[in-house]
């Protein structure tokens, strides 16, 4: 019946296993293009919740959020933060061109708290990232938060620790982090779409392209990303160029 | 407030009122005390207080201008609205109408309401067991004249009645000299008030600066649910005040008082100013479920000091992505009503350059300095970490590698907390990228202070 599979094709819901899905509400660009080649919509998903799972904090988990993050807070959304396991540094936010005063931190004193507050955030239409932090989560916690992020349009991720990737989500994207050979590799566990077998690998530290220049503190990173890479060719001497003047 | 038991207002000796859990078990209006404790013997009793009538009165007409700016007090019980100014705005009469009886009942009164050309003959009809709302003058003296004498107050109903007048409409047919010589100037000049044939000016009231309004409780209560479902009571009357004044408030305090126990108070701070009972009620909620009362609830007083003026927002024509946009005050007063006020902040930039002073928390959505650093790390360790040192090399789960630096830090003598450090940007074995620094100093102490993420 072709009279059907049109019809099937037309539906945002439906989508061929061999491809990736259409989405109704199209992706924030991430900023790197090869991650946005493998994300359903063309960048990171709006309205569903997505799993980032770092082998551990530093290796570039807010990096790869930095751009989708800028164009939210430029578009007068607030980026909610909820419960980060240290302070947010107004600085490193600022030179990734997040508007400052469209970041709101919110400190929890327990899981519940945590849970609650990011249903609060996700629920209002006032956010256009939300970004958690909790200590342990159940499916049904997740269930809930899923719904509550179906409800509007914002970027809603929850961090949590590589352990959990074993367990069922009902996150629609989940990505695990790694390092390898100087840079990030991505894993994508779960996708609306074909499943991706090898890691999207990132450069370390690299200025997002489609910022660099754009915005003035741009200029900055892409001059300390040459200094970092010959750096690290140097092979661990210490770089007295970079005396980031 | 609904109670356990039935309950019951009684003035000398007497009932007043009773409610619906008292007239089940067959007790009336106007029956003895006596007669009614021995139908009832649960029975809650009270007597009658008019100084929390007139209060209540009161609270009720400075609610009631948010329809009309001219109120005017009948004592004891009445309130006059002069509405023909309104009814544009609001829609007509059925509309005002059902506005005030939806405003009534969640304040928690029972009303009736009646309308007609004259303030005189709208009272009569309030206080006749029929209520009717009138807008045609035309039809006024028709719907008069099936009125009972009762309504008039005049205490000659036993004159009026033994010379065989029952309605309004008798007394119109009698002679006016003769009614005028035997009962007086007064009963025939408000029947021409009535019927708008006099003048019947009135002293309309004026709206007090402050809100301030009590509710005692039936029964003594612990429950956040109980305490709230009286407050909204207050709360509806606060919005409907407020609306007279177009204004909102930003700060509300409540005040729970207890038998013997100083009064606990609860005060509610908002980011932006607010009218709705709604909104007040749910920052409340969470605030009554946190705050532990030392003994039960007796009574609940509201109380707004300041108030400002709160301009309308128009309406969008289309879909309202942008007018919820406009509503992140109220997200963050839902959060700060459960997490408390220090809990939920924004960031911004400070001037100086020791790291640990660069970021500081500000009130989400104020304007902010642009300022430039160097390459800073997202996260910053509250507490800078002590990192061991093996063979001039600082370890953090291994020999770190410095990849850059070194940038010199040094500021702050002049408030005593000086800071003389060398940063530089290194690598952890598991490949974070660590922001570390060696103090100034004869000893060379190396710290964590911050990750790149």
């Amino acid at each position: 019946m072709p009279g059907l599979a049109a019809e099937f094709d037309q539906h945002p819901g439906i989508w061929r296993g061999s491809e990736l899905a259409r989405t109704a509400c199209p992706g924030i660009a991430s900023g790197f293009a090869t991650l946005d080649a493998e994300l359903p919509g063309g960048g990171w998903p709006r309205g569903v919740l997505t799993e980032i799972l770092p082998q551990h904090e530093g290796i570039g988990e807010l990096r790869i959020l930095g751009p989708a993050l800028a164009q939210l807070a430029s578009q007068g959304k607030f980026i909610a933060w909820i419960a980060p396991p240290y302070l947010p540094y107004a600085p490193a936010l600022a030179a990734a061109g997040i508007d400052l005063p469209r970041v709101l931190i919110v400190k929890t004193a327990n899981d519940d708290d945590s849970l609650w507050a990011t249903e609060q955030a996700l629920r209002s239409a006032v956010c256009g990232g939300v970004l958690a932090w909790p200590r342990a989560i159940r499916f049904a916690q997740l269930r809930r938060l899923q719904l509550a992020a179906e409800g509007g349009r914002c970027l809603a991720v929850l961090f949590r620790p590589t352990a959990a990737a074993r367990e069922p989500s009902p996150a629609v994207l989940r990505i695990a982090l790694a390092t390898a050979a100087g840079g990030l590799a991505l894993s994508i566990l779960k996708r609306r779409g074909a499943p991706l077998s090898r890691p999207i690998f990132l450069p370390a530290l690299s200025a997002p392209p489609a910022a660099a220049g754009s915005s003035p503190t741009s200029r900055f990173d892409a001059h300390v990303v040459d200094s970092l890479t010959s750096a690290a060719a140097a092979a661990g001497s210490i770089s007295a160029r970079l005396a980031l003047a | 407030m609904p109670s356990p038991e039935p309950c019951a207002v009684a003035e000398r000796q007497r009932l007043l009122a009773c409610d619906a859990k008292a007239a089940a078990r067959g007790l009336r209006t106007g029956m003895p005390v006596a007669a009614a404790l021995a139908l009832a013997p649960g029975l809650r009793l009270r007597e009658r207080d008019a100084a929390a009538e007139t209060e209540a009165l009161l609270g009720v007409a400075a609610w009631a201008m948010q329809c009309t700016s001219s109120v005017a007090l009948d004592f004891p019980d009445l309130l006059l609205l002069e509405v023909s100014g309104s009814l544009k705005l609001f829609g007509g009469l059925e509309k005002i109408a059902a506005k005030l009886h939806q405003g009534l009942t969640a304040m928690g009164y029972r009303a009736r309401l009646a309308a007609a050309p004259t303030a005189r003959a709208a009272s009569w009809f309030a206080r006749s067991s029929k209520p009717c709302l009138i807008a045609d003058a035309a039809l006024l003296e028709g719907e008069l004249t099936s009125l009972p004498l009762s309504v008039l107050q005049c205490g000659e109903e036993e004159v009026l009645s033994s010379i065989g007048a029952r309605s309004v409409g008798d007394l119109l047919a009698l002679p006016r000299d003769g009614l005028a010589r035997r009962l007086g100037q007064g009963l025939l000049d408000a029947l021409d008030q009535a019927l708008g044939r006099l003048p019947d000016p009135r002293g309309f009231c004026v709206l007090p600066e402050k809100f301030c309004a009590a509710i005692e409780l039936p029964a003594e209560a612990t429950q956040a649910e109980a305490l709230l479902f009286a407050a909204q009571r207050l709360l509806a009357q606060l919005e409907g005040f407020l609306a007279a004044r177009a204004a909102g408030t930003r700060r509300l305090q409540l005040n729970l008082s207890h038998r013997a126990a100083p009064a606990t108070r609860i005060e509610l701070g908002l980011v932006s100013a607010c009218r709705e009972a709604a909104h007040f009620a749910l920052l409340l909620r969470e605030r009554l479920q946190q705050t532990a009362l030392p003994e039960p609830v007796r009574s609940i007083a509201l109380e707004v000091q300041a108030i400002e003026p709160l301009a309308q927002s128009n309406r969008s024509l289309f879909s309202d992505e942008l007018h919820e946009e406009g509503n992140w005050p109220r997200l963050i007063e839902r959060l700060r009503a459960r997490l408390g006020a220090a809990a939920v902040h924004g960031i911004a930039l400070c001037a100086d350059h020791r790291p640990e002073r660069a970021s500081a928390s500000a009130e989400p959505g104020a304007k902010q300095l642009a300022l430039d650093f160097n390459l800073r790390p997202f996260w910053l360790l509250a507490q800078p970490q002590a990192l061991e040192e093996s063979g001039s090399v600082p370890c953090h789960h291994g020999p770190l590698k410095l990849l850059a630096g070194p940038e010199r830090i040094e500021s702050g003598w002049w408030d005593g907390a000086d800071a003389a450090r060398d940063y530089f940007i290194a690598r952890a074995a598991d490949e974070a990228l660590l922001w570390v620094y060696r103090e100034r100093s004869p000893a060379g102490a190396w710290y964590l202070h911050g990750i790149f993420s």
